[in-house]
């Protein structure tokens, strides 16, 4: 166990080098100049030469990604070009609420779509499971815009349940929160209906079924756990993506958190924003990852850390 | 002889006593606001924003584009127009407490000018006696500004130059107290401390910017809100919903495409909007050095060949179409200029007598926020009916100014989204950055790569225009010149945009400070609370 | 197929509707210039209001018109075309490099599965939209970048699940039994995992359908996939959320056309695993 979490440490921590090392080839592709959208549409092209030597644009790539990856592991981030801030402050007050959001994201996905995965196994090719089954697919292909316009229009205008969106307190968090459950619930439903078939049709439980009350209770306990093993993974890559940032979901509910921060840094080339951000991300995916790869042989003891 | 200006500041108090003071109001924005640095920001949400907080030597009379000094008691200018001299104010304190003096205008423009600081703004100011010298790191300080005692500061310039008092109205040129930069570092943008109406009271990073009262501000009476909230983040369909409920007052992006046509038809709601000009022309470069837009001919063709009408019934009828390069309410706007009439047979005519009767094909590059795509669809169609197939690129705006500043990348641009609203109500505003030959260079915004030696040299003559009392000779010498640009043809102006501000009926202040043409969305400082 | 997996399959009635949609979409995407009653591209003048709203269904324009005011009914039909070829390859890709990955991962273990599961750490923590905007530059925007990018990023959710689920059925006696009896580790995964692998393959090949056609428009916005104005469902969305509230129509309709896809895919998928192997459920 522990040779086993030494050995994914070290490992995590080279994807997160790999995911620097990408990051950084990919903006040195980016089709457009930092240095001319810092020094504004005034400037001539020596204004524009003095600004990339103050950015250090001017030095060579390896030398800048050696300075970044000095700066990163002293825990320095850099600023920001468009707005001079420390990256590590900008981050920093987006920590919480992507956390927040991310955490009530999944729970509410959990919520919807474990038990309507579990009624539709249970009643297999019934109505129930026909509607279980509608109901997974239009969340998913519901688009989240519209689909998060509609929540607040209806339970936060109409009706007053909820504030109009903005960042607080519960009431704030359910509205977004819900729209990642609706979109994200299908799919656990889905998952959690077919491992649950899975499960219900091998011998023993077949077994233990007819044996009557007793046995089933163990069994469903003994079945719910095994069927949970892709819930889990799929819970650990939803809170690693969700740490990213959900852009739309952020937007609508005008919720602060990391993705809206990152679209606009893309958009505006904010490089040290934008390789502070892939990395928080990356780190919070690693993470997730390697929680969940801790969590499977708890579930299923002969599954095994190696 | 020399003739002061001085300030009409008498009529601004008289004004002032006839609002109630008190109240509070919130205004909603999408995109964050990016630093509160009067040397840094460089979009009309935070420059509204700075200049609530900072001051400069010039301003403009509240809902005008008309100069009038500011901090400056009054100024001269020199005959040969190149030695400006300002007379400050006593008594204007910072919101630090200490009092304003001609020595922190110099250093202002100084840091502003100090490429350490990396203003977008430093381009605007090249033309100060020393400033070259300065920002190469060649001279300790710029030899053209001087703080002769405290209250005077006398500015050199290298040529005339008769927008520089619109330079000094500008943001990059306010005025900052040393010391408080000094210990903010690069973080002066998130703790801004000027001498305007307003100052910094809380400040949540991606959330709420909470600005209030600046009690020793120097116009008495002024401003008359007690504090002023900006909420960031908000969609404008749902800042719209927060507007109907009175949890926001004004909405600073504007009316929700989705909800104009309703807004405006609705008898009560449509009370709550005001109507205003902006200094903005929408508008396709035609790339001068990319065959077959090289032929003047191929590009007159196709400026007849757009329904600039039915464009701006696409985005409900918010802009006038437009067939010049200045926006009306700029001096040199020619309301009588027709230019070239939608009339795709003669189009074809001239393409035909081009050579190209089976027309060509061309690239179409647009900014991907909307409405931008659907325009550049509706050009593309207007195109294909005079047989010119323009592919559309729609890409990431960084992308698309990337493209417009490559020598020979793309054919044509449709400008929404990026280009070009005025910096300043001047018409060199709409001549040096984007269709002067020292503009036509890599990186820079000519990007039809448009260059006339001829009409650099006119304007040139028409900035030296500096005396008072040469306002209509030189804005009719930039009617001339612009009229000179549009027989080239380097571009196809599509429209101006109109401004629409919906506000709560809680908000006072005249039609003009609400579409403010300097302030966007609106003038805060002039704002009041209705009773 | 045997005859009796065939009878098997043509008694499901969920299933024969399943492949009527599929069938009859595929159909509308081959024949659209035949079948569209309008050209998808043209801007109606009588497209639009006075105001410049688009029209509502009904009338000339059976589904109503877009905020160009081009026809609806003709853009959905031309939109199967690039909508079909993102759900199809891109999904497709997506899922079968995904099973791959994760099942290889989960069966070998060991170095093996350290190194591919570290892979999909990488891909997941991948800035899929930095790469979108500089392809979009360098690139010649086509349908089959987008579907290239789409299936890079995808496949990796499909491998983490395929891998949890892999590691918990590597452990289970019949597998065990199966390599006790020498079977070569290529028949154990195609025989004896991807069996019980198939449910959740089954749920990314048809959800994933879904979110594969809208992450298209999402892409092709930042240049990288169709431009304007070809039509494909996701962009019919993208370019009319905003309008939502206002014109329904437009974001209803391509949502129902990508809904019943991904339906009919399950269906059809669901069917056919029951005709041809009835002793799983």
């Amino acid at each position: 166990m522990t040779t086993y979490l030494a050995q994914r440490i070290l490992q995590s921590v080279g994807v997160l080098w790999a995911v620097t090392v990408i990051t950084f080839g990919l903006l040195y592709l980016l089709p457009a100049d930092p240095a001319r959208l810092v020094a504004g549409r005034s400037a001539t092209q020596e204004v524009v030469e003095r600004v990339r030597h103050e950015l250090g644009l001017d030095r060579p790539v390896p030398q800048r990604y050696l300075g970044y990856l000095g700066g990163l592991v002293q825990g320095d981030l850099g600023r920001s070009y468009m707005q001079k801030t420390r990256v590590s402050e900008l981050l920093a007050s987006r920590l919480a609420p992507t956390l927040k959001l991310t955490l009530a994201g999944v729970l509410f996905e959990l919520l919807i779509g474990i038990p309507a995965g579990i009624i539709a196994a249970l009643r297999r090719g019934s109505w129930i499971d026909q509607l279980v089954m509608l109901l997974s697919f239009t969340g998913v292909a519901a688009p989240q815009f519209a689909l998060g316009l509609l929540l607040l229009y209806l339970l936060a205008y109409k009706f007053a349940l909820f504030p109009l969106g903005g960042y607080g307190g519960l009431e704030h968090l359910i509205l977004p929160a819900l729209a990642l459950g609706l979109a994200g619930g299908g799919w656990y439903a889905r998952i959690m209906r077919s491992s649950m078939l899975e499960v219900l049709s091998q011998d023993y439980v077949r077994t233990a079924r007819a044996k009557g009350l007793a046995g089933q209770v163990v069994v469903y306990k003994h079945a719910l756990r095994n069927a949970l093993l892709p819930i889990v993974a799929m819970i650990g890559t939803d809170l690693g993506t969700f740490m990213g940032g959900v852009v739309v979901v952020e937007s609508v509910f005008g919720w602060p958190g990391i993705g809206q921060l990152t679209w606009q840094a893309i958009q505006t080339v904010d490089i040290p924003v934008i390789l502070g951000a892939v990395t928080f991300t990356a780190f919070f995916i690693v993470l997730a990852n390697l929680l969940t790869d801790l969590v499977y042989p708890l579930l299923d003891p002969r599954v095994q850390y190696r | 002889m020399k003739r002061w200006i001085v300030a009409a500041v008498l009529s601004l108090t008289l004004f002032a006593q006839a609002q109630s003071p008190g109240g509070s109001l919130t205004v909603s924005f999408k995109d964050d606001i990016s630093t509160l640095d009067p040397a840094i920001g460089y979009d009309w949400q935070n420059w509204s924003i700075i200049k609530a907080i900072f001051g400069g030597l010039m301003d403009y009379e509240p809902g005008t584009t008309k100069l009038t000094p500011h901090f400056a008691e009054g100024y001269t200018v020199s005959k040969d127009g190149k030695s400006y001299t300002f007379k400050l104010r006593k008594g204007i304190k910072f919101h630090n407490g200490r009092e304003l003096i001609a020595s922190d205008v110099k250093y202002s423009l100084e840091r502003m000018l100090n490429p350490k600081t990396q203003s977008p703004g430093a381009g605007f100011y090249g033309g100060i006696r020393g400033a070259g010298d300065f920002s190469a790191g060649k001279a300790k300080e710029v030899s053209g500004i001087k703080a002769t005692d405290n209250y005077t500061v006398q500015i050199l310039l290298d040529k005339p130059d008769a927008s520089f008092l619109h330079k000094m109205a500008l943001n990059f040129s306010f005025i900052v107290p040393k010391e408080a930069v000094e210990k903010a570092g690069a973080d002066f943008g998130h703790n801004p401390v000027g001498a305007g109406a307003f100052k910094l009271k809380e400040w949540k990073l991606g959330q709420q910017l909470v600005l209030e009262k600046n009690p020793d501000y120097f116009m008495k009476g002024m401003p008359y809100l007690d504090s002023l909230t900006f909420l960031v983040g908000q969609d404008p369909n749902v800042a719209f919903l927060k507007l109907q409920r009175g949890e926001v007052d004004i909405l600073g992006d504007g009316i929700p495409p989705a909800k104009f046509v309703d807004v405006m038809k609705d008898p009560q709601m449509k009370n709550q909007v005001v109507v205003g000009n902006q200094l903005m022309t929408g508008y396709v470069t035609l790339n001068t050095q990319v065959k077959p837009l090289d032929n003047p001919k191929v590009r007159q063709a196709l400026n007849m060949a757009i329904n600039k009408e039915r464009i701006v019934r696409l985005i409900n009828n918010r802009a006038v179409p437009a067939v010049q390069v200045l926006p009306p309410g700029m001096p040199g706007y020619d309301a009588n200029y027709k230019g070239y009439a939608y009339d795709p047979a003669k189009a074809k005519q001239l393409l035909k007598e081009a050579g190209f009767s089976n027309g060509f094909s061309t690239v179409l590059y647009a900014n991907n926020t909307d409405p931008n795509p659907r325009i550049a669809q509706a050009i593309q169609q207007d195109l294909a009916q005079i047989g010119v197939k323009a592919e559309l690129k729609t890409q990431a705006q960084s992308t698309v100014i990337q493209a417009g500043g490559t020598k020979g990348q793309a054919p044509m641009i449709w400008s929404g989204g990026m280009a070009w609203i005025d910096d300043y109500p001047d018409p060199s505003d709409f001549y040096w950055p984007i269709l002067s030959c020292s503009s036509a260079v890599p990186g820079g915004w000519n990007w039809p790569w448009y260059c006339n030696k001829a009409l650099d040299k006119k304007a040139e003559a028409a900035d030296a225009m500096v005396q008072p009392g040469q306002e209509a000779a030189r804005a009719k010498a930039y009617q001339e010149l612009f009229a000179e640009v549009m027989k080239d043809a380097p571009w196809i102006p599509i429209f101006h945009e109109k401004r629409y501000v919906m506000h709560t009926a809680k908000v006072g202040g005249s039609d003009a400070i609400l579409v403010d043409p300097i302030h966007t969305p609106v003038n805060y400082a002039q704002l009041y609370v209705k009773k | 197929m045997a005859s009796r997996s065939r009878q098997r399959f043509l008694r499901n009635r969920a299933g024969l509707f399943g492949l009527g949609v599929v069938v009859l979409i595929l159909l509308l995407a081959l024949f659209a210039p035949w079948l569209a009653p309008k050209d998808p591209s043209q801007q109606f003048f009588e497209g639009l209001t006075i105001d410049g709203k688009p029209l509502p269904p009904g009338g000339q324009f059976l589904l109503g018109t877009d905020t160009l005011g081009r026809d609806l009914l003709s853009r959905l039909i031309w939109g199967a075309r690039a909508s079909m070829i993102v759900g199809l390859v891109a999904n497709g890709t997506a899922v079968l490099i995904g099973a791959l990955v994760g099942a290889s991962a989960g069966y070998f273990q060991g170095w093996v599965g350290a190194l591919l599961m570290r892979l999909t750490d990488v891909m997941m923590a991948f800035p899929a939209l930095l790469l979108a905007i500089a392809l979009a530059a360098i690139l010649k925007p086509s349908l089959w970048i987008v579907a290239l990018v789409i299936a890079l990023v995808n496949w990796v959710q499909v491998a983490r699940v395929v891998y949890a689920q892999t590691l918990a059925l590597a452990q289970k006696d019949y597998v065990e039994a199966a390599r006790a009896l020498g079977a070569g580790n290529q028949r154990v995964l195609l025989r004896h995992l991807l069996p019980h692998l198939f449910p959740t393959l089954l749920v990314y090949g048809s959800l994933g359908l879904s979110t594969t056609v809208l992450l298209e428009a999402a892409l092709s916005f930042l240049g990288v996939g169709v431009q304007p104005p070809t039509p494909s469902w996701g962009g019919i969305i993208n370019e009319s959320q905003s309008y939502f509230t206002d014109a329904p129509w437009l974001v209803a309709f391509p949502g129902l056309a990508i809904l019943l896809t991904s339906l009919a895919f399950n269906l059809l998928g669901d069917a056919l695993r029951e005709a041809l192997d009835p002793t799983l459920r």
